[in-house]
């Protein structure tokens, strides 16, 4: 008699949390694995006439440039490295396995495998980026028309692709308010930065590297930016505003016309880090709230991967009158051609090399070109309807808030507060995201400064179903209910992940740390 | 009008029902609850102007594929490109593992989740550093030329002072970012090169240090393609001034060449785009920055620096982010730049590229290189008119080559090189006048034998 | 592995008072009155909150006996070390005090303490700073700043220290007028200052680096505000560590519970009372540097009341300069900094928004209220 397995998925017609347990392979470091004489790649052999009339081309060196002895690499065969390394992968819990809401800010979408294809074409990755310009029209009108698509979505007038992330255009933002000012001639009195406290720490951290003083507003009671605490930081000293929004809360500041306002009034400029900006497209534009400058991070709202932490793009906008700051080139059309327009006399220079992180421009292009005006608004409103859903589903479980707005919507995330929780149990939110990963999802705190007590942000995006959402809300209720029931269970978890816990004290000890492996060797030792 | 309702393959819940119960749950008539903070004065009142969507895959492929199909590739080309994104043989594994979709869709795990990224960025890291011969290396920056912005900065903030000294024989686009970002604080100055060697001219650094001096920045091979062969003098000259030494490396040469740390250097950086990552219109560069395992040093890296740790199962490791109580050294109390998003699937490909080529693969490709190069300098330096190179020093794959006597210009030279399907050197006449109409050729793996010699037959032609 | 020595001290009359509503519980009578009441001491009970992260095989504690430790450690699962001798339901400061000396003279690498300001200031007293300690809160409402947030945190936080995961850092402990407090005035006078382990984030942070240690930060405060003294002005600098930072970066001496001026980088008076500040100030251009004292961020009235309202009248709040690393500010957990000058016209005026000194060009724009 054949039992119905999909029975086992439910109970009282409810779904079951998954039996999850993450790849483990208790996999070596690579040199251990090494055994000498191995190849796993030959190199072109230099032909014998070119050696014949070339001779010892080592022998052109001075002895004391010439390297004594190969470098330490591992010695591996082809199928051991990549057994190695694929072994790696599945040690590693990508957007593609899992329902990735608990990387709040991070914006963890769908990354259509089409544009893969796309961004690894040879017509993209075999062209050297000093080619003329007359065998790379192709590429340079893509970068073209996702400019065009861009000022659209942003209502601005011109925008460069070169800073090669987020932060990256954070800081060229704040770079090119340093030069607008110097340019007026008010380079060294303008020399405060406002932002907020719930802005992304970059928009403070590229501020101050940029030479500016920081000012930070805390927020009111409700949490929203405190337009007396502006007014307070305002002055004759004030170069401008950096400022996320909607902040990493999920509340969009309604006031953030008048801020704009402000600063103006003082002779500042405004730029809008708009990291969070994937609930609001097509719903509202940074031109429209008066911002002279914005960015966009195209691996994040664009649906280009993190790739573990990079490549990304960050898109920079600008009006009109910013726009001879913008670093150089810009590609620009001529009515019959692309070309790189290098006559820019006003401009910051370079922030980078070349024009920007071109296979992410190729998918962030794709992607918006797949969805169209009508698709890009269903993104904004599904990842807000999907946020708001889990929220609710969320605020089922007892021992949570969500501070702020006390009975309003949120826009894309969520930032929760386990400290109900954490009082009843002693179960802290770093330690509900470590048995989460038991269930095969990742979990976010908060960046520092942790303004919430016990945090956890969440942000669905618009890439999952309702079952999804309904699963990841049902395994922290489900960690919740253990945090009160049994919470050595989370407060020892990991237990179903590649490892066990981590002892971290000698990450922090200078005479234990080892961020290479020949330093561990020298410190520690180790077999092998 | 009744409009069809679109259900999107990317967005699950766009299936009208769906949407409507989730809205019913929520106690909502419509999304326009939801957008309530935000003021309609602020609304945008009308769709996006924005082209009609291609919602099949197969129209979308069409329509890309052919703006892609539009441009011509180095494999259709032949390209002698080099000045900071260089050709080499990409290997087929490299692309596998940064193919694979857990790598290419993870981000910001925990050490537990995401071991394996960890892992392979701890691996990646300590190869390098096996390569350069250091004991800390970053998990990567944007690229090189951020890279040497931030190691310029750290050894102000090590040195706690204010002036740096960069050669003048250096990429003007770099320099350019390495200006933007060092504004704030810091002085450069600008040290000559031998006309004749191209080396650093060591009289005119010795009266530039200074107790101001923060750092001395060199590069190897230098931009104009030289190596500088007196990198002990430079550093032991900068050393005695109580200036750090930093020195820019293209990675690939420390198969063969001498790392920095073995000249002095005190802190080393550079871009992986030739470590096994494809050119891609210069999409795809990451920069390294590497020290000694010193707690002034490290204590000033704005990047993430990953440390192999225990876990509470015995002969496990598990890996996470060196974090260090700050001590009471003295420095700077400017804050330590940021930390973003940047490279780290093209730090886990170097990794890959490094693991597959081996300390023999190393030694082979760089020798290898450096043999071509040599050939195709004595073949060019045949032509009539053409000086090649313009420096008497050793070269690794760049090279200048010189056209004054030919009466053309490398414009018309490289125009002309065009039409026969050859990408000439990057023209360095703007850039550095003083070498007249000079242009820089980069010789590597990739080019037979074949290769150089189709070039000298159509330099041959052209300069007729 | 060595394992660490922590030591435990229970006060067992801390916090008697003031579940039956006595203010604080000192002196034997309001003791007395208090157990006739039915009071039940707290800090036992909160001490045994505390222990409860830390597993006994982890340290080797050290306590005093029955009901001054000894009690709750076995009953907690610990093999304490047991010290000294008490007389049970009688004891006072005095044993408290040489509980914690000799404490010290075994060697202990983190002392416990379970009260509340009072107990704080018995350890003060016997210890000063010169070994780590952390309080467990277990007394009515508590004003000095050396206690963990609640009991389990406190071991959590004394758990990490030992493990070496966190550094110290100083606290204050605060000096209050328990009769005045009976009478419905808050009379608060900086004691002294206490090292205790600080807080770090729980496990590592893998998306920024770590956020700098409070004695960067006051560093870089320090250079700051001295990167910015003006020529010919006084500087009157309030009690506190952050001060304290000020007068380090000048290479000056500092009166860390009591009020300095300096000028052009030299000391012109040290622990100056209010009579002295004002006839300092006759004709001179001046400004006052003031730090949150205590938990409660009080910026002004509590641990400094020789800023009088005559004293910041004269000196105008347009230069009243606010110290305060980041940390101070997010332990307020939202609420505003305090001013209590006595004068509530002052007060008022002195209430709105303010810009602290955060670090080296870096201000929190922070709301102040009376």
């Amino acid at each position: 008699m054949s039992e119905d397995i999909t029975r086992h998925r439910y109970e009282n017609g409810r779904p079951k949390l998954r039996r999850f347990h993450q790849a483990r392979w208790d996999e070596p470091i690579l040199f251990e694995l090494s055994r000498p004489g191995q190849r796993a790649y030959l190199v072109p052999p230099v032909e014998e006439e070119i050696r014949a009339e070339v001779g010892d081309v080592l022998s052109t060196l001075p002895p004391a440039m010439r390297r004594p002895h190969p470098p330490a690499l591992p010695e591996l065969a082809q199928p051991q490295v990549v057994r190695h390394y694929f072994r790696l992968s599945q040690e590693t819990l990508g957007t593609d396995l899992n329902i990735d809401v608990g990387q709040g800010t991070c914006t963890m979408k769908y990354s259509p495998k089409i544009n893969e294809q796309f961004a690894r074409s040879p017509k993209v990755t075999e062209l050297h980026p000093l080619q003329d310009e007359s065998t790379v029209q192709g590429i340079l009108e893509i970068i073209y028309r996702l400019e065009q698509i861009l000022k659209e979505i942003s209502g601005m007038d011109r925008f460069t692709f070169q800073p090669r992330a987020g932060s990256a255009a954070i800081y060229t933002m704040a770079s090119m308010i340093r030069a607008y000012h110097a340019s007026r001639g008010e380079g060294e009195k303008r020399d405060e930065m406002i932002t907020t406290i719930f802005s992304h720490p970059s928009d403070a951290a590229c501020a101050r590297t940029a030479g500016f003083k920081v000012i930070t507003l805390y927020p009111d009671e409700d949490g929203y930016p405190d337009i007396e605490a502006l007014r307070a930081a305002i002055s004759e000293r004030t170069a401008g505003l950096m400022i996320t929004n909607p902040e990493d809360t999920g509340i969009f500041n309604p006031r953030i016309a008048d801020f704009v306002r402000l600063v103006h009034q003082a002779g500042g400029l405004c730029a809008y880090d708009q990291a969070n900006a994937n609930g609001i497209l097509g719903i509202t534009r940074a031109r429209d709230a008066g911002f002279d400058l914005c960015h966009f991070n195209l691996h994040k709202t664009f649906s280009s991967p993190h790739g573990c932490g990079g490549p990304g793009a960050g898109a920079l906008g600008v009006t009109r009158e910013l726009e001879p700051f913008l670093p150089l080139p810009l590609v620009a059309f001529d009515g019959r051609r692309y070309y790189l327009d290098y006559d820019r006399p006003q401009s910051i220079g370079k922030v980078a090399p070349w024009y920007g992180v071109v296979p992410v421009l190729v998918r962030a292009y794709a992607w918006v070109m797949s969805l169209g005006a009508a698709g890009l608004r269903e993104v904004a409103e599904i990842a807000v309807l999907n946020n708001n859903y889990l929220m609710k589903k969320v605020l089922e479980i007892p021992g949570v808030r969500a501070p702020y707005a006390r009975g309003k919507r949120r826009i894309e995330q969520v930032r929760y507060s386990w400290e109900d929780l954490y009082r009843e149990t002693g179960v802290h939110s770093e330690e509900i995201g470590l048995r989460a990963a038991d269930f095969g999802v990742h979990y976010w705190t908060s960046h520092h400064p942790w303004i919430v007590p016990e945090p956890c942000t969440l942000e669905p995006t618009e890439s999952y179903s309702k079952e999804e959402l309904e699963e990841y809300a049902a395994i922290l209720a489900h960690v919740a209910q253990e945090a009160r029931e049994n919470p050595e269970v989370v407060k020892t978890a990991p237990h179903n992940s590649t490892i066990h816990r981590i002892d971290h004290a000698p990450l922090d000890d200078p005479a234990r740390w080892a961020m290479t492996w020949r330093a561990y060797r020298r410190k520690v030792g180790g077999g092998g | 009008m009744a409009q069809k309702t679109v259900v999107y393959p990317y967005i699950p819940n766009s299936v009208p029902q769906v949407k409507a119960q989730m809205l019913r749950e929520l106690g909502a008539e419509s999304m326009e609850e939801f957008y309530a903070d935000i003021p309609q004065e602020l609304r945008l009142q009308r769709p996006l102007d924005l082209p009609p969507p291609l919602l099949s895959e197969y129209e979308l492929r069409r329509h890309v594929q052919g703006l892609l199909n539009r441009n011509r590739t180095c494999q259709e080309y032949l390209n002698f490109l080099g000045a900071g994104c260089y050709q080499h043989d990409v290997p087929a594994v490299c692309d596998e593992v940064n193919a694979r979709g857990e790598f290419l869709t993870a981000y910001a795990g925990e050490p537990y989740d995401d071991h394996g990224r960890f892992q392979a960025l701890f691996e990646y890291t300590s190869m390098m550093g096996e390569l350069l011969e250091m004991d800390v290396v970053n998990v990567p920056t944007y690229d090189g030329y951020q890279a040497a912005a931030t190691a310029l900065s750290m050894a102000a903030r090590i040195t706690g002072r204010e002036e740096v000294l960069l050669p003048r024989a250096i990429c003007p686009d770099k320099l350019s970012k390495i200006q933007d970002y060092l504004r704030p604080d810091l002085t450069i100055r600008l040290i000559d090169y031998d006309p004749r060697t191209g080396q650093l001219d060591r009289e005119a650094l010795r009266r530039a240090l200074s107790p101001q001096t923060a750092a001395v920045y060199f590069e190897n091979p230098s931009y104009l393609g030289y190596i500088e062969c007196h990198g002990a003098e430079i550093s032991a000259l900068a050393h005695e001034q109580g200036a750090l030494c930093v020195v820019g490396v293209d990675p690939i040469t420390l198969g063969v060449l001498t790392p920095p740390a073995g000249y002095g250097a005190d802190i080393v950086c550079g871009d992986i785009q030739p470590l096994g990552i494809h050119m891609q219109y210069g999409g795809g560069h990451g920069g390294f920055i590497a020290t000694r395992d010193e707690e002034r040093f490290v204590m000033e890296y704005p990047s993430r620096l990953f440390g192999i740790a225990p876990t509470c199962v015995p002969g496990e490791y598990g890996f996470g982010d060196v974090a260090y109580e700050r001590t009471s050294f003295a420095r700077r109390e400017e804050g330590k730049e940021w930390v973003g998003t940047a490279a780290a699937l093209w730090g886990i490909t170097a990794g890959v590229y490094l693991a597959l080529m081996g300390p023999q693969g190393m030694a082979e490709v760089g020798e290898g290189i450096m043999a071509r190069a040599r050939y195709a300098m004595m073949q060019l330096g045949r032509l009539p008119g053409v000086r090649v190179p313009l420096f008497q020093a050793p070269h690794f794959q760049e090279f200048t080559v010189n056209f004054d006597a030919t009466g053309k210009t490398v414009a018309e030279i490289n125009r002309a090189l065009l039409q026969r399907g050859i990408f000439g050197g990057k023209d360095l006449s703007r850039e550095f006048p003083e070498l007249g109409q000079s242009a820089l050729y980069c010789v590597t793996e990739v080019h037979t034998r074949e290769d150089i010699l189709r070039l000298v037959e159509a330099l041959q032609e052209v300069l007729r | 592995m060595e394992r660490k020595r922590l030591g435990l001290i229970v006060n067992p009359v801390a916090g008697l008072g003031g579940r039956v509503g006595l203010k604080g519980s000192d002196g034997e009578e309001v003791q007395r009155r208090a157990r006739e009441l039915g009071a039940i001491p707290l800090a036992g009970q909160r001490a045994a909150q505390a222990l409860e992260p830390i597993p006994s095989e982890a340290v080797e504690l050290l306590t005093y006996p029955g009901e001054m430790g000894e009690e709750v450690a076995r009953a907690r699962g610990f093999q304490p070390q047991v010290l000294g001798s008490i007389e049970p339901g009688r004891t006072t400061a005095a044993d408290t005090r040489r509980a914690a000396q000799e404490m010290r003279r075994e060697g202990v690498d983190l002392l416990l303490f379970a009260g509340g300001d009072g107990t704080a200031r018995d350890i003060y007293d016997a210890v000063g700073d010169t070994l780590p300690v952390l309080g467990i809160p277990a007394g009515v409402k508590i004003h000095s700043a050396a206690f963990g947030t609640n009991p389990r945190s406190s071991g959590e936080l004394a758990l990490l220290f030992l493990q070496g995961r966190t550094g110290l850092g100083e606290a204050e402990v605060m000096d209050i007028d328990e009769e005045a407090l009976r009478r419905g005035i808050v009379s608060a006078r900086l004691y002294g200052y206490l090292r205790i382990p600080i807080h770090p984030r729980l496990a590592q942070s893998l998306k920024v680096p770590s956020s700098p240690g409070e004695g960067e930060a006051m560093r870089a405060i320090a250079a700051d505000v001295v990167e910015g003294m003006e020529e010919g002005t006084l500087y009157i600098l309030g009690p506190g560590t952050t001060t304290r930072a000020i007068a380090e970066r000048l290479g000056l001496p500092k009166t860390l519970i009591g009020v300095d001026v300096v000028r052009d980088r030299r000391m012109v008076a040290l622990d100056v009372n209010e009579a002295q500040l004002l006839s300092l100030l006759e004709g001179e251009r001046a400004r006052i540097v003031v730090t949150p004292i205590g938990g409660q961020g009080y910026i002004l009235g509590r641990g400094n009341q020789q800023l009088s309202p005559a004293v910041l009248r004269r000196v105008g709040k347009e230069n009243l300069l606010v110290v305060s690393t980041p940390r101070k500010i997010q332990s307020l957990g939202g609420r505003p900094l305090l001013v209590d000058t006595g004068d509530p016209e002052l007060d008022r005026s002195l209430s709105g928004y303010i810009q602290v000194i955060a670090g080296f060009r870096e201000r929190i724009v922070y709301r102040v209220s009376s």
